[in-house]
């Protein structure tokens, strides 16, 4: 009888703790679905071609925001090519050259702080060294180097982690075939790599792309389309806080969150999609 | 007979330890030599002296002098990207790339510069065939290395290896991780091999030093305790040592 009544309250701890944790992953998910759907019910419907196709005009209570979908794939995209050569540079350095010596810690250790800066601090930082001393003025270059120093920690540990879970049989065998250790890194290990080095670069363009705070310090807020480098633009994040803080067009403000939330699926569906082609051309 | 190696005086400490002990030996042209002796008696440490793949670990330090076609291997200057081409290994386990068939056994002859597409196709008949694997893959060169079993992987290393044309090749237990049948292709390979290349094969099986090998080096602690034709080491030792571990009484 004990023990039945032992099994008793064992399956009843079962239920209690499988009912609180599921109603917690539940609310989690929750909490997404809300946020999405409430942003994409307001939105999407003021989304026409109009929108799409059009810059803003009147500060954007009219018009569409062409001009600005483009500066934000355009200062985005100026960050990531910065950011992804050094980083994975910097994560090979660190991985396959530096092995474990003091400097490679305290650089470590460096860029660890850096991936918890607040971004304003960044952009504090942008403003003052790249638009205000460097002379290059609230253009896309300014705000694509700031995001470049955003988005490193998070590439460089994404790269690191990839390459050190290339098994050492690889180097080896490469090694073992008369090949340099540059060859080997170029032809054996970064293959390897490349959906690591991928996610790595989707959170960074994540960050990126949402970023608001250091983009308005140095990019600054035109409304036309950027033509070069050194252009002011405005992005969609920045667009977004300015329709809503200045209550220039509820309308246009949703419909700019949900088109700036499908970019971000898209970027991340695209990223899936090539992983896991990679993935299958490397037979693994 | 033509010396490929001669070592003398070789120790070798990785740190404080001292993994090699004043070992002496020659290594002969199309020969097989077996290097056997218990788990940890230095015969794997031995085999990457060769190729120099010990340059890898850290902490390493290397005494005396390792003779490559009468040069030595650890003079300064001396290339090492170039030594390993002539001496090719095979590991323990199989360790093909994770890629192509095809693009295993071309990556070699890529690396040393080699762009041709028709002389790359005929590399790769020739390494497969000299394998006998050519008839099993010749369909399926474009799938990927890591669907092959365990002893085609093998082979296929053995294949990658024998592209770049070494004129040694390193075994370090290369039979260890398969099955029965498919050492049994490995050894008969062996055999056929010892008659362009030369080869060291490091194992734990004694039978199989006895069954491929011309000549066999017993390790232990570090030090060779005999180096001789196999049958004399397997028949009439001189050494108790070396007794004492072939027929089961230790290791």
């Amino acid at each position: 009888m004990a023990q039945t009544h032992l099994q008793k309250v064992k399956t009843f701890k079962n239920i209690v703790f499988y009912g609180i944790i599921g109603t917690l992953a539940a609310l989690t998910l929750a909490a997404l679905i809300i946020i999405i759907s409430y942003i994409l019910m307001n939105g999407l419907s003021h989304i026409d071609f109009e929108f799409l196709s059009q810059d803003p005009r009147k500060m954007g209570r009219e018009g569409g925001i062409f001009s600005v979908i483009i500066g934000t794939l355009y200062v985005t995209g100026v960050g990531i090519v910065i950011a992804t050569p050094i980083g994975v540079a910097a994560a090979i350095y660190f991985t396959e050259y530096a092995k474990g010596g003091k400097g490679v810690t305290i650089i470590r250790f460096f860029t660890e702080i850096l991936a918890g800066i607040p971004s304003i601090i960044f952009g504090l930082f942008g403003f003052a060294f790249f638009v205000i001393f460097l002379g290059m003025g609230w253009s896309v270059i300014s705000g694509g180097l700031t995001l470049a120093m955003m988005v490193l920690p998070t590439l460089v540990r994404a790269t690191e982690e990839s390459l050190k879970t290339v098994p050492m049989a690889y180097r080896e065998g490469s090694l073992s075939l008369g090949a340099t250790k540059w060859q080997t890194i170029t032809k054996v290990i970064i293959p390897c790599c490349k959906p690591g080095i991928l996610t790595g670069l989707i959170l960074g363009i994540g960050r990126a792309i949402g970023e608001s705070a250091a983009i308005m310090l140095t990019v600054g807020g035109s409304l036309r389309v950027p033509t070069s480098l050194f252009d002011s633009t405005r992005t969609m994040a920045v667009h977004l806080y300015t329709l809503a803080s200045e209550g220039l067009s509820m309308e246009r403000t949703y419909a700019t969150a949900a088109l700036l939330i499908f970019i971000v699926l898209v970027i991340n569906g695209t990223a899936t999609l090539i992983t896991n082609n990679l993935g299958g051309s490397n037979g693994n | 007979m033509e010396t490929k190696f001669e070592i003398e005086k070789l120790n070798l400490y990785y740190g404080s330890f001292q993994a090699l002990d004043n070992v002496d030996m020659n290594i002969y042209r199309n020969k097989i030599t077996a290097l056997i002796g218990p788990s940890g008696c230095g015969k794997s440490t031995f085999l990457r002296t060769l190729n120099r793949m010990n340059d890898l670990i850290q902490g390493v330090r290397i005494e005396g002098t390792v003779k490559f076609d009468g040069k030595d291997m650890y003079g300064l200057n001396y290339d090492v990207i170039a030594l390993r081409k002539k001496v090719g290994m095979v590991f323990q386990k199989p360790n093909p790339f994770p890629k192509t068939i095809y693009e295993n056994i071309v990556y070699g002859p890529r690396i040393h510069g080699e762009k041709n597409k028709s002389k790359l196709d005929r590399i790769v008949e020739k390494a497969l065939y000299e394998v006998a694997m050519w008839e099993e893959v010749k369909d399926r060169l474009q799938k990927p290395a890591l669907g092959l079993s365990g002893g085609q992987q093998q082979r296929l290393c053995i294949a990658r290896c024998l592209a770049v044309e070494p004129e040694v090749i390193l075994m370090d237990e290369p039979t260890s991780a398969l099955d029965p049948v498919a050492t049994a292709k490995i050894e008969e390979l062996l055999k056929e091999l010892a008659v362009k290349y030369s080869i060291v094969i490091v194992t734990h099986n004694m039978q199989q030093a006895g069954r491929v090998s011309d000549y066999t080096s017993f390790f232990l602690n570090g030090k060779v305790i005999e180096t001789d034709k196999t049958e004399v080491i397997f028949s009439n030792p001189a050494d108790k040592k070396t007794e004492d571990y072939i027929t089961g009484r230790f290791g």
